[in-house]
């Protein structure tokens, strides 16, 4: 407070005051945020009666009127009825506590769960490693080719006195961590180089870059489901399949790939003509320029939508459930088909949307993380 | 030639699609020579029974909370693995969608369907599929509440009417309109879960699907009895699995799987009891349980295949009552003919 400095007499005993409380700090923010004027205080004081409704309602629902566990008969139902009497006054979290095995791991074999837990768990690793910047080297190669056999010999097993699953019975976040992992690992080095091709000054490549994006982004995500699902089979010989959920994973890749190679091109196009002027006049080769000047820079413009098209993709891959594959989502729809579960849908919603929420949140926090320390250059 | 067996839109895809599906090598379509049959070849070469079943209806196929399939058309895969191997657990299920269920068929990534599927000519025909035998009788009905007083499907005049979009329901419905002079305002909503609601929540006054579909819907409210399904049936719907045309001898087993099902329930032989049959002097029992006329034989598999199906999984009546009954469905026509007057009817088991 510049007034306050110029009236005081320079005299060094006397201590700083403070402003006012109706200047600084909460009060004031309060004042001149939510309590300006008649209006603004009547905007406020309504929101604020609404919230407090929804939130007590909601706390009602979801923990003080719940329900968290309901007997089961010796046959395998479930007494339900409890459950029911509520009319929906309370949460039936006992649709949780009884399916959320189910719900993760599908119709893995039950005695079998630790494995497909573990495969979660080494995701979730692989993901943190791949995300801390001392990693950044060849090591993660090794890594990755580790975690990806740990996981491939877990879900399949067969060998190590594993006992053999076949893919059809695997499930639920497994399935969903394998084609967004997969489906994203495989479709961001694809997206470079179609990207790249795409402002290729040879004709073939561009073309056959540009066809491959204008195609596969013209068409929806669940038509390229079915072509997988569905023709691409007929057009293979009697007898002989691919696998189910290699198809899936295909048809997101090739997906994924056509709407991150835009995303590329899009940095790739920000970069001023300089920056490739000056690599072409140090005497760089293409790939010289490339990997040492051009992508550094354009894969950091645009890590805000890349990281946007990663989380659609995350979700995006609850779509196979039209191909009959037990993805979280898929997993979480079957569980409430059993009669004595039926109605109780929001709860299973609220529980697959929260792990849905943990995964895609993690990204988007890493992601301005990310973006903050690779644009510190930027902030002098 | 062929390609008949082929689906019909194939063709309308362009020549270069057509020469390629002419040129598939069809081997595991050949109509079986002799005594053989690929599909049994291959499933005994493989140790499993591949079978598709839905990706979840209730008391038909679902998974239970510990991820094991039951269910009413789980049992027939179960069944067919008994008859082949004598081991109920060597069926790999494949959950098929609406959509995919006849590719997967066709391709071969599956050797049956037990998937509450149709019968109808088209699939009969041009789909390129044999239907051995109808294990559920179905068909298209209505509930109201008890409180509107409707007594018949022709009161519903001017109703308002819940729906599933997508499958045959919503054209039946149509259909039945039309035929019927009957003006309706359709509530058209995807998912099951929401469609009930909407009904329960009184959006509609009447809500259509399979009558096994409203019973197992009625069955689990709070009151039952304020639910009337309507004695109309407004369209036929028999339910069975389909298997590959051209081999012939695998839809043979599949056919007299169920048939022997039913003529266990006829002859009174249960879970319990058919362990004792041996002793029951009635030629049928001797035949059915594989002591004299080497049936089984004849279908390529063994003699005591009923036996050891009927010890695991009871007969016809009792898969009946273990799947369906507890959500609510009455055996109706799917009662045994002549004894209880249904339409399960099983030829001569001789």
């Amino acid at each position: 407070m510049s007034d306050i400095t110029a009236n005081t007499p320079a005299m060094s005993s006397s201590e700083p005051r403070s402003a006012p409380l109706t200047a600084v700090g909460p009060i004031a923010w309060l004042r001149t945020n939510l309590f300006s004027g008649w209006l603004s205080t009547a905007v406020t004081l309504a929101l604020g009666y609404l919230i407090v409704r929804a939130v007590i309602g909601f706390v009602d629902w979801a923990f003080i009127n719940a329900i968290w566990s309901v007997p089961v008969s010796p046959t395998g139902v479930a007494q339900t009825q409890a459950c029911r009497d509520l009319q929906g006054s309370g949460a039936c979290w006992a649709v949780v506590t009884e399916k959320h095995r189910f719900m993760l791991f599908g119709t893995y074999p039950y005695e079998q769960h630790w494995r497909p837990a573990i495969v979660c768990l080494l995701f979730i690793g692989l993901y943190i490693v791949s995300s801390m910047r001392r990693f950044w080297n060849w090591t993660l190669i090794p890594i990755w080719i580790g975690t990806l056999t740990t996981i491939g010999i877990l879900m399949w097993g067969g060998i190590l006195g594993l006992p053999y699953v076949p893919q059809e019975r695997w499930g639920g976040l497994p399935i969903t961590l394998i084609l967004a992992t997969f489906g994203l690992a495989l479709a961001f080095p694809l997206s470079i180089l179609v990207a790249l091709g795409r402002r290729s000054n040879l004709p073939a490549i561009k073309v056959l870059c540009v066809l491959y994006v204008e195609l596969i982004r013209g068409v929806p995500l669940i038509s390229l489901l079915f072509m997988a699902s569905v023709m691409f089979p007929l057009f293979l010989p009697e007898g002989m399949n691919i696998d189910k959920l290699l198809r899936a994973q295909i048809a997101i890749t090739l997906f994924a790939g056509a709407y991150l190679a835009e995303v590329v091109r899009g940095g790739l196009q920000a970069l001023p003509k300089g920056q490739y002027e000056a690599a072409e006049a140090m005497g760089l080769s293409y790939w010289q320029k490339t990997g040492l000047i051009i992508l550094p820079q354009a894969l950091r413009l645009v890590i805000p939508p890349l990281v946007n098209t990663f989380i659609g993709f995350f979700k995006d891959t609850s779509l196979v459930l039209i191909i009959g594959i037990f993805d979280l989502l898929t997993a979480g729809k079957t569980a409430i088909v059993e009669p004595s579960w039926q109605g109780f849908g929001v709860e299973v919603y609220v529980f697959v949307g929260l792990i849905y929420l943990c995964f895609c949140f993690a990204m988007s926090k890493y992601s301005q993380g990310l973006e903050a320390e690779l644009n510190r250059h930027r902030r002098r | 030639m062929q390609q008949i067996s082929r689906p019909g839109f194939l063709r309308a895809i362009g020549a270069a699609v057509i020469a390629a599906a002419v040129a598939m090598p069809a081997a595991a379509q050949q109509p079986a020579a002799g005594g053989s049959s690929p599909t049994m070849d291959a499933i005994r070469a493989r140790g499993t029974l591949i079978c598709g079943v839905n990706t979840g209806l209730a008391g038909f196929a679902q998974p239970d909370s510990q991820g094991v399939w039951r269910g009413f058309d789980v049992d027939y895969c179960r069944a067919v693995a008994i008859a082949l191997f004598n081991d109920p657990d060597k069926v790999r299920y494949v959950p098929t969608t609406a959509q995919n269920r006849f590719t997967a068929l066709q391709s071969g990534e599956v050797d049956m369907l037990a998937r509450n599927t149709t019968w109808t000519l088209s699939r009969d025909t041009s789909l390129g599929f044999d239907f051995p035998a109808i294990t559920f009788f179905d068909g298209q009905g209505f509930m109201v509440k008890a409180s509107l007083g409707v007594r018949s499907a022709s009161e519903l005049n001017g109703a308002t009417i819940c729906v599933q979009p997508g499958t045959t329901t919503e054209q039946n419905l149509t259909d039945w309109a039309r035929a019927n002079r009957i003006q309706f305002q359709p509530v058209v909503i995807e998912r099951l879960e929401e469609v009930v609601n909407a009904y329960l929540a009184g959006r509609c006054d009447a809500y259509t699907t399979d009558v096994s579909g409203l019973a197992a819907t009625r069955s689990v409210q709070p009151r039952p009895a304020d639910h009337v399904i309507l004695p109309d049936v407004i369209s036929k719907e028999p339910l069975g699995p389909a298997v590959r045309h051209g081999d012939q001898r695998f839809a043979d087993l599949v056919r007299w799987i169920h048939f022997g099902l039913v003529t266990a329930e006829e002859l009174g032989l249960t879970s319990q009891n058919i362990g004792q049959a041996a002793a029951d002097a009635r030629p049928d029992v001797q035949r059915l349980i594989g002591r004299t006329g080497d049936l089984g034989r004849m279908l390529g598999v063994d003699n005591a295949f009923m036996v050891n199906i009927v010890t695991r999984l009871g007969n016809y009546g009792q898969m009946f009552e273990r799947s369906l009954t507890p959500i609510g469905i009455q055996r109706g026509p799917n009662a045994v003919w002549p004894a209880a007057g249904g339409l399960q009817y099983a030829p001569p088991f001789r």
